[in-house]
């Protein structure tokens, strides 16, 4: 005789990413290396700004690398291979955000403990991307001019758990009218004390407090809010 | 965002806390955070695709949706945001980022119908 009974299971639906994350998180701090997840809408500057950033790292002499997620093709990857750092290419094939298991499954070959930083590039979405931990110390929200003031507001989840906020492109604020006051307001109303900073990639403008703040995270000084 | 993904997961989840290979959930019940990114129309929609042919085909899935809510470490207050889920707290103005519920994605508990096994 059928009869339903009610099992309790309490359990995280995205508990398999969580998990591998968590060994993730352990690996890259037995590792000693600093991971950032850069997250954006598509469009934002991410991989201008990360060219900038591993270029600058890697004349500094700093040991850095890169994985970079995107739905398809390998445009990105060719990109930051300019700047003479190791740099892999995650094809998720259509899924709209990078997981724990594509980024366990793409640092197979490469030694961690050799590196300082190592950077992963998500899918331009400002939605998908904020559920899933990826181990990562910090994720960084890229914001730019050329979006508005008002994206915080439109998506406060992506905002909410993020660990640094950069408005990019600063340099086309005057001709954007970009309402530089509305939009810190704006990102502070959603995450109240993010760390806001203003960057160009392209005239390589705040490039000395991005690298202030990533040598503080790792020296410690820094902590991964929680999601 | 993605809740076929979301409900695939689910699914996953689903069939590997039936004990047997007979069980079959008939409700799955969730509480989702309004802050978790979820939308529980898209959730529920994609949950009938989801479970096609599998042991929780037909089962009724049930969403909490929680506030979101934070803490004014101020005045020591809770605050229920709005949405646009602006971290204020409601009672002394102060801008305030400790959320205490609303990001949420918990399977709660399945209604399991064991299967009758075959004695043959």
């Amino acid at each position: 005789m059928d009869k339903p009974r009610i099992l309790e299971v309490r359990q995280g639906i995205l508990k398999k990413n969580d998990q591998l994350a968590e060994n993730l998180r352990g690996r890259f701090q037995k590792a000693n290396v600093c991971v950032i997840d850069l997250v954006s809408s598509p469009g934002a500057g991410k991989t201008e700004f990360l060219e900038e950033t591993l270029r600058r790292l890697n004349e500094q002499g700093f040991k850095v690398a890169a994985l970079v997620g995107d739905l398809a093709t390998e445009n990105d990857a060719k990109r930051l291979e300019r700047s003479g750092v190791p740099v892999r290419q995650i094809e998720t094939h259509g899924i709209c955000h990078l997981e724990a298991e594509m980024i366990e499954r793409n640092l197979e070959g490469w030694n961690l403990e050799e590196l300082d930083f190592l950077f992963i590039e998500n899918v331009g979405n400002l939605v998908c991307p904020s559920s899933y931990d990826l181990g990562e110390d910090a994720r960084a929200v890229l914001h730019a001019v050329t979006e508005g003031e008002d994206k915080p507001l439109k998506y406060p989840t992506i905002f909410n758990s993020s660990d640094i906020a950069i408005i990019t492109k600063i340099d086309l604020a005057e001709v954007c009218e970009f309402d530089r006051e509305a939009c810190h307001e704006n990102i502070h109303a959603v995450r109240p004390g993010i760390p806001i900073l203003e960057t160009s990639g392209k005239k390589g403008i705040g490039f000395d407090e991005w690298f202030a703040y990533l040598k503080d995270l790792k020296n410690g000084i820094g902590s991964r809010a929680t999601a | 965002m993605h809740e076929l993904s979301i409900a695939c997961s689910i699914v996953e989840t689903v069939e590997e806390n039936l004990p047997t290979a007979d069980s079959r959930a008939t409700k799955v019940i969730l509480k989702i955070g309004k802050m978790s990114g979820v939308v529980k129309d898209a959730l529920l929609f994609s949950f009938d695709i989801a479970t096609q042919d599998t042991r929780v085909q037909g089962a009724t899935l049930e969403i909490e949706e929680l506030p979101i809510i934070v803490y004014c470490e101020k005045c020591h207050k809770n605050s229920e945001l709005g949405n646009p889920p602006i971290f204020r707290c409601e009672h002394c103005g102060e801008l305030t980022g400790n959320l205490i519920q609303g990001k949420e994605m918990e399977l709660v508990s399945i209604e399991i119908e064991d299967g009758q096994t075959s004695n043959s």
